[in-house]
């Protein structure tokens, strides 16, 4: 089966709770397991907070989520046109972050890689970041 | 997300209901806060998160900022009652070499 759709929403922390239900509902024709379908919802909930909270840090602007499905291969991509990231290999390791006096943890590209079977992150500065997350559902719950 | 407690002798039980992220964690930094001011004298204090959906990485934030503030006034920090994705999160960024799962 294929599937596809598209959801764009502003950069206001109510939507992260949305995004998440938005793919949790999308996905949920291909039977995942619980533990997959919270993975997806957790990777989904990094992405998005990334774009909210570093993409548009003084202003709102607007995200955008696609999900893609073939089969049992998942397809998601979180799209700000926001500020950018500086240095994107930083950005990629542990603990690492811009914001430590708001007491973010650094973990969320780690969380993404870990719990999703692959991550691109494009970024330019000043133009926005693209966060690109497969994932293929095995389990097949009934 | 809501925050309920309860204290027993020394100990200091925590449950965060529902789902911490950004949204939420801004007000359950403040409640947690707020409960451990006024529990000083307590010597442990206990993050119960059989009530919690949800967490994201926002969650390790909120937890190592209470972390700091409880080892600050002599209060052991522990985690209970985990369910499989969060028990993942809290493993992955290392918590439990500091807040002990019990």
């Amino acid at each position: 089966m294929n599937n596809k759709m598209t959801v764009k929403f502003d950069s206001v922390s109510q939507n992260e709770a949305f995004a998440r239900n938005v793919i949790a509902s999308f996905i949920l024709p291909l039977n995942p397991s619980i533990e997959e379908l919270t993975d997806i919802k957790t990777a989904v909930s990094e992405a998005v907070t990334n774009a909210i909270v570093h993409g548009y840090p003084d202003t709102v602007g607007e995200v955008t989520m696609t999900v893609e499905y073939e089969d049992n291969q998942i397809h998601i991509t979180v799209t700000d046109c926001g500020t950018g990231i500086e240095n994107l290999d930083k950005a990629l390791e542990p603990f690492f972050t811009t914001k430590p006096e708001e007491e973010r943890s650094g973990m969320g590209f780690t969380i993404i890689k870990s719990f999703m079977d692959e991550l691109n992150v494009s970024s330019k500065y000043n133009e926005g970041t693209t966060v690109e997350m497969f994932k293929k559902i095995t389990s097949q719950a009934v | 997300m809501e925050i309920k407690h309860k204290t027993q002798l020394h100990k200091v039980f925590v449950w965060l209901i529902g789902e911490l992220d950004e949204h939420s964690a801004k007000n359950a930094r403040y409640e947690l806060d707020e409960i451990i001011d006024k529990n000083l004298s307590a010597k442990f204090f206990i993050f119960d998160f059989s009530k919690t959906s949800f967490m994201d990485s926002t969650g390790i934030g909120v937890l190592l900022g209470r972390y700091k503030k409880l080892k600050k006034m002599g209060i052991a920090p522990y985690v209970s009652n985990p369910n499989f994705s969060i028990n993942k999160i809290l493993q992955i960024s290392g918590i439990y070499d500091i807040m002990p799962k019990i």
